[in-house]
């Protein structure tokens, strides 16, 4: 009949109205500056770069590719690279960013910026309140604030952060292993010259080839890298 | 010629005279809606609050709704620029004759000559006995015509729907 | 006991005869006449603005609890930490509305635009000067015409609408104008006719003649209301679907239905302008809650005759039945959605017109079969002849409206 629906829709409003006095269920507001819900997992919304060593300068991992920079849709990153290298967290030169800034009101939280960083360099963070009383210096956020630890990413993002230690983990086993299989191989090469040339002198010259076939790299550690 | 009269006169000629030489339509008619309340006023003033109250409900809540959709749907409102080709002098001696000839024709009727006699206090309860009894007939055909031009409209909306 | 009742009822009464006292003897005529009609303005401009007001936060928390959420809870009273429950708010938006930049379109008609918002609260208020808000409490008694005072006062304020729609020159003004105006036209039939039945039975135009048609004592405690007989209940209802319409609240706010047309006929008004169109909102809808008070729920009649019911002022009785009709429309608001323009029309012309006249008849049924038909039997046949309409009538609407089909979406 006409108006039992509205009849119905009145009372499911007003056990709303009721419940919204005792039942949380039905009162799922907080009120915000006071109380906060725990940040989601999987929250995201401005990215950070990531750092190792105690000096976020120093240990920043990112390497200045530009690949974000080239990447980011509304373009906000603006990346120039250094003149000079420094060692990362693999002890291999690489660059670093000379100036890394990325426009807060330009930014739409897209992730994307993580997703092609080849360094697992720049991460999403989960701080939420970035207003700011200048709105045109105080909305380009520089490398120094965006600087921010490992152990913040493995505190807002557990289960990516371990993902992306493993990852490094393994990056820098293989650096470690190349390396070594490299200081052997030199090895075994100045040995084979040495043996070679003792050979030569002892017995003409009668050359074998020798080539070090590169070690197989240890199983990919869980140790966190450096 | 009392202080309110003198008011709602000057404002009800005032208005009827910028109903007629204002250029934006939408602000004759509603210059006209203004003599229509200062009509309403008149006859308030006359004790008459049912006419007056009724011209009030009629013209003002309906009829300038009426007159402003009509302008709205036919014609720009926008008033154009170009002067009025028409001298108005015909016009206004055609109106003064007018006038003057109501105005003879009424100073020597004997109408004006019952002043002094008291208004009869009439009622609504007495106007309706009156349309009941005495102009039963007319009144049954005006509700005629009304109920069948609104059960029309009823009607034809249904059609509409219908139809489709 | 009683009569200290009987002084509390009438204390508003007493207290303007007794400032209307205070005036120097030789005070001409006029001038009495003056104090006393601003005497008997000034508390309804006191009382139903400050209305509005708390209502507007009162809506606002009811609103959001049906929501899910808290609602304004802020505002209390500055450089404090009290709150007061948030009821500081109205005071802020005041603040805030007067302090406004007034923004007027350069395109505006600018006399017109002006003068829409103030032509449209001077009929909204005149509407309360016929209300009897209690015994011997009304401040424009007119006994022959009192009803139609009203509704002919209230009809004026389609013209505000359409000067602020039409002055403003935005499209969505307009547009908003035009709608107001369809449906004011369209449900003021409705609104009028279902008054009319009242007026029928009671056989008087005074408002607080009708008050008294409904003084009569049934079983000997019970008093008349006209909500108490099966025409009234069917009329009320009718009466406050109508008067939902005119007054433009939900679900019947097409005229502002911010999602289509910004906030329809007053867009262009900021500031102060604003805050009067939203002021004569509420009051329009208070003043229609009123007449239906005084038409249907016994004005400041209690609904028995009995000792705590009878202790209640008049007046306390009648603003009482308007704060709940005020939380019904809240409740209303926070359950309906808006409807769409074909099914707004459709339903004042095909609906509610058809039952307000069905209605008409069975009131004159009741009224002439009072002496030979004994109540037990009249009451179930009066309103079996309202019930099956209604029935007939829903049910087409139904068939119309449960089933939606979408052409390119399926």
């Amino acid at each position: 009949m006409l108006g039992t629906g509205i009849l119905k829709g009145m009372v499911e409003t007003a056990k709303n109205f009721a419940g919204s006095y005792h039942d949380p269920e039905r009162l799922t507001t907080v009120e915000y500056p006071e109380q906060r819900i725990a940040s989601k997992e999987n929250a995201r919304q401005f990215p950070f770069l990531v750092h190792d060593t105690e000096d976020p300068m120093k240990g920043l991992r990112c390497v200045a590719c530009q690949i974000c920079e080239k990447e980011c849709p509304p373009q906000c990153i603006y990346i120039v690279k250094s003149k000079d290298k420094r060692a990362d967290y693999k002890g291999q030169m690489q660059f670093y960013p000379a100036t890394f800034d990325i426009d807060l009101s330009v930014c739409m939280s897209c992730q994307i910026c993580v997703e092609v960083c080849p360094f697992e360099s720049i991460k999403m963070d989960t701080e939420f309140e970035l207003s700011n009383t200048d709105r045109f210096g105080g909305l380009l956020v520089n490398k120094h604030q965006l600087a921010k630890s490992n152990e913040h990413y493995r505190k807002i993002h557990p289960t990516e952060a371990a993902a992306s230690d493993a990852a490094l983990a393994v990056e820098v086993a293989k650096a470690q292993a190349k390396a070594k299989a490299d200081v052997e191989a030199k090895a075994k090469a100045a040995a084979e010259a040495k043996t070679k040339a003792e050979a030569a002198a002892a017995a003409g010259p009668v050359g074998a080839p020798a080539s070090a076939p590169a070690p197989k790299p240890s199983s990919p550690a869980a140790a966190p890298a450096a | 010629m009392t202080l309110p009269f003198a008011i709602i006169a000057g404002l009800t000629v005032g208005s009827a005279v910028a109903a007629m030489s204002l250029r934006n339509m939408v602000h004759c008619a509603l210059s006209l809606v203004l003599t229509f309340a200062g009509l309403a006023g008149l006859y308030l003033q006359l004790n008459a609050e049912f006419v007056g109250l009724t011209q009030i409900l009629v013209y003002v809540g309906a009829v300038s709704i009426l007159i402003v959709f009509a302008i709205l749907l036919t014609r720009s409102t926008e008033p154009k620029d170009e002067p009025s080709t028409v001298t108005p002098w015909v016009g206004i001696s055609v109106a003064v004759g007018a006038f003057l000839t109501m105005a003879l024709a009424v100073l020597a009727s004997p109408v004006g000559k019952r002043i002094a006699a008291p208004a009869p206090e009439v009622s609504v309860k007495t106007l309706g006995q009156k349309l009941m009894t005495d102009y039963v007939l007319p009144l049954e055909v005006m509700a005629l015509l009304l109920t069948a031009a609104m059960l029309g409209a009823v009607i034809i909306a249904m059609r509409e729907k219908e139809g489709k | 006991m009683a009569e200290l009742f009987a002084k509390l009822d009438a204390l508003p009464v007493t207290l303007k005869h007794l400032l209307l006292g205070l005036l120097p003897g030789a005070t001409p005529e006029w001038l009495v006449a003056v104090v006393s009609a601003v005497l008997s303005i000034t508390p309804i401009l006191a009382v139903f603005p400050l209305m509005f007001a708390l209502t507007t936060v009162i809506e606002r928390k009811g609103l959001g609890r049906i929501q899910n959420r808290i609602g304004p809870n802020r505002v209390g009273i500055p450089l404090t930490d009290i709150r007061l429950f948030g009821f500081g708010q109205f005071i802020a938006d005041g603040i805030k509305s007067l302090i406004k930049e007034d923004v007027v379109p350069r395109a505006a008609d600018k006399v017109v635009h002006f003068l829409a918002p103030i032509a449209l609260l001077i009929p909204v208020l005149l509407t309360y000067s016929v209300l009897p808000f209690g015994k011997n409490m009304v401040p424009l008694d007119l006994p022959q015409t009192g009803l139609l005072f009203f509704f002919a006062v209230g009809a004026s304020t389609e013209l505000s609408v359409f000067m602020a729609g039409w002055s403003s020159r935005n499209k969505y003004s307009l547009l908003g104008a035009m709608r107001a105006i369809a449906q004011m036209v369209s449900y003021e039939i409705p609104l009028i006719l279902s008054a009319l039945t009242v007026v029928m039975i009671a056989g008087t135009l005074s408002l607080p003649g009708i008050v008294e048609s409904q003084t009569e004592l049934k079983f000997g405690f019970l008093y008349t209301w006209h909500l108490f007989t099966p025409w009234g209940l069917v009329g009320f209802f009718l009466f406050l679907t109508a008067a939902a319409a005119e007054a433009n609240r939900t679900p019947f706010d097409l005229p502002e239905a911010e999602s289509e047309i910004i906030a329809g006929y007053f867009t262009e008004y900021s500031g102060f302008k604003f805050a009067i169109f939203f002021l004569a909102e509420y009051l329009g809808l208070f003043a229609m809650c009123g007449l239906g008070i005084t038409l249907f729920l016994g004005g400041w009649l209690p609904p028995v005759k009995l000792a705590p019911f009878t202790w209640v002022p008049s007046w306390c009785w009648f603003l009482g039945k308007l704060s709940a009709l005020i939380v019904l429309f809240i409740w209303l608001r926070g359950t309906l959605p808006r409807l769409r323009t074909d099914q707004l029309m459709g339903f004042a012309w095909k609906f509610l017109l058809p039952m307000t006249l069905i209605n008409l008849v069975v009131a004159a049924l009741w009224h002439l079969s009072a002496n030979s038909i004994p109540l037990v039997a009249r009451w179930p046949l009066c309103f079996a002849m309202l019930a099956i309409p209604y029935w007939l009538l829903g049910r087409g609407f139904e068939a119309k409206f449960t089933k939606r089909e979408y052409r390119f979406a399926n």
